[in-house]
């Protein structure tokens, strides 16, 4: 690392970093393909080095809101990596074209702008905050949920915390994150069985979590809706502390819309965008999120 | 010259403001932290609307996107009367910027009980009356019936000397009499205007939203927004905060030469946080509309 030093972070009460107010532009420095997904970096010259499990609200400064189509309201993706370089904060972004937010995003050229918000919402806590017998850290990821999880583990790395990751894959193409996890020890699993064990990764949290293991873990887990679902199930019935990185359907991303409202326990809604994205799994009934489908 | 504009009374260091329920500076202060104090986008704070009971919201999905605008459901969450009160009030007076208040009641005397509490309160400058909710004696909703709108601003009006605001629905075909019918009543300023009705489907045709329906924003709902508020300043003689759509400083000139005092933003807040920071910027470098 060289040059000036990122913003000089304001953290709030969770631990959370502060946004800058307002959004701002980055610049694409690369748009790689990674399996089926895009990874797309930006250098956000004014921006602080966010935590892991935060996220940006993103932007095309081209073809956003152009001619009165769609996309009109920014997206929300949570950071893959961030890192300090020398005109500011290189982010990137793990996303799939599949809506047409993500498909402005997906076409990103270098040198293009990417509007941004962020970082948003609270980070993934640390695991002697979620169980005070923790060892270490357990992560699970599933497809394009996998982004927050590789920040998070090297924010443990540089902890000295160990982790480990089980990462799961609809099959080929959407394995695209695992390139996040470079260097690292990780157990695999595939639902066509093209790489690791064939079927879910959640049989391979269900088999490390038997007997004292339960004890001693501290679950953190992204990925689709039904396998966060799978994830809190079984942690709940092992009595294991876990955090779930979730997504909602968001307009704005800091609490002005309470659109991403996600339904509490002991009853009510949280905001996802400023209670989440990462949640105690113990607060939430079910990891099942309304309205995912709408990209 | 100035950009100050007076707000029946109030004085407003410019002409923008949010609308009710599109920016939580609550909330926006956990996000980015007393920047939002120091650089306060808007020159007064509407609060999301509050209720005599608290509120959870309606069920999810609550948002819809479509070209040039958005459809929400969120059904008017709020802490309720007495929580708004003691915690959310304390918070909002620490903004650098005069307060007015939204509040909605499904009957003269509750909506009695709310101005009387929240008019009583120092931190508060005026009272947005939200009136697209039924009476539950008559049945009708408020804002779209103008006896109805001048009875409840007649049992108001005696209760503070705090300006009122009644913000009119535009799911009507003469918003302007019920604004003449309001003012009547004794409302100081019309605001305008809510959202349009609309009901988004899901790929197979069933309603997306949980509650079923919505309301549309966005910058399809402008040249809705400048028909209305030129009808209702037609109409009336009182200040009107004009809303719906505004993006940009051209856009909130349209709607102050159509005839408001103010300008709101709303949805444009959304994707941009300081979008009303940029709006002000931009009208301030535009010439008056053509006359």
């Amino acid at each position: 690392m060289s040059g000036l030093p990122a913003q000089a972070e304001e953290v709030g009460a969770d631990g959370r970093v502060l946004a800058p107010f307002g959004r701002r532009r980055s610049e694409v420095v690369a748009n790689e393909a990674t399996g089926g997904y895009r990874l797309v970096s930006v250098v956000d010259p004014e921006g602080p080095l966010p935590r892991a499990g935060q996220f940006y609200m993103l932007t095309g400064e081209r073809g956003w809101g152009g001619g009165g189509a769609r996309p009109y309201l920014p997206r929300a993706f949570s950071v893959a990596d961030a890192t300090e370089v020398d005109r500011g904060v290189r982010l990137s972004f793990l996303l799939e074209d599949v809506g047409p937010g993500t498909h402005e995003l997906a076409r990103l050229e270098a040198g293009e702008g990417l509007l941004l918000t962020g970082p948003l919402g609270r980070p993934f806590s640390a695991p002697g905050e979620l169980n005070p017998d923790a060892a270490g850290a357990i992560l699970v990821g599933g497809g394009i949920g996998l982004a927050p999880l590789a920040l998070w583990r090297r924010e443990l790395a540089s902890r000295g915390i160990p982790e480990r990751s089980l990462l799961g894959f609809r099959d080929r193409r959407h394995s695209g994150g695992l390139d996040l996890f470079r260097c690292s020890e990780v157990r695999l699993a595939s639902e066509d069985g093209h790489a690791g064990h064939r079927g879910y990764v959640t049989d391979l949290l269900a088999v490390m979590l038997e007997g004292d293991a339960a004890r001693s873990a501290a679950v953190y887990a992204c990925g689709p809706p039904a396998m966060l679902e799978a994830v809190r199930a079984l942690c709940e019935e092992r009595g294991v502390e876990a955090e779930l990185a979730m997504e909602s359907p968001m307009a704005c991303g800091y609490g002005a819309c309470f659109g991403c409202a996600m339904p509490l326990r002991e009853g009510g809604y949280m905001r996802l965008c400023v209670d989440g994205p990462v949640v105690r799994a113990a607060a939430v009934e079910t990891a099942l999120v309304e309205g995912a489908g709408h990209r | 010259m100035s950009e100050a504009v007076d707000l029946c009374g109030i004085r407003l260091a410019h002409p923008l403001i949010n609308a009710s329920g599109t920016f939580d500076a609550i909330a926006a202060r956990r996000a980015f932290g007393d920047a939002v104090l120091e650089r306060f986008p808007f020159s007064a704070y509407v609060s999301k609307t509050i209720t005599p009971q608290s509120r959870a919201g309606n069920a999810p999905p609550r948002l819809w996107e479509e070209p040039a605008a958005m459809v929400n459901s969120i059904g008017l969450p709020n802490k309720g009367l007495e929580g708004f009160l003691s915690i959310d009030l304390p918070q909002l007076a620490e903004l650098p910027v005069p307060l007015i208040v939204s509040v909605m009641a499904t009957s003269a005397e509750e909506f009695t009980a709310m101005v009387e509490a929240v008019a009583g309160r120092d931190e508060v400058a005026a009272i947005e009356l939200n009136v697209s909710c039924p009476n539950v004696h008559s049945g009708l909703i408020v804002g779209e019936q103008p006896e109805e709108s001048r009875a409840l601003m007649e049992a108001l009006r005696p209760l503070t000397d705090k300006p009122l605001i009644v913000k009119l629905t535009p799911n009507i075909a003469d918003p302007a009499a019920v604004a003449v019918a309001a003012v009547a009543g004794g409302a100081d300023a019309i605001s305008l205007i809510n959202t349009i009705k609309a009901a988004p489907l899901a790929p197979g045709g069933e309603p997306w939203l949980g509650a079923g329906s919505g309301g549309l924003s966005g910058p399809a709902v402008r040249t809705i927004a400048l028909k209305q508020v030129a009808d209702v300043a037609a109409a009336v003689a009182v200040p009107i905060v004009g809303m719906g759509g505004v993006e940009s400083g051209s856009h909130a000139r349209d709607l102050l030469a159509a005839g408001a005092r103010a300008v709101a933003v709303g949805t444009a807040s959304f994707r941009d946080p300081l979008a009303a920071e940029r709006i002000r910027a931009e009208l301030g470098a535009l010439e008056p509309a053509p006359a």
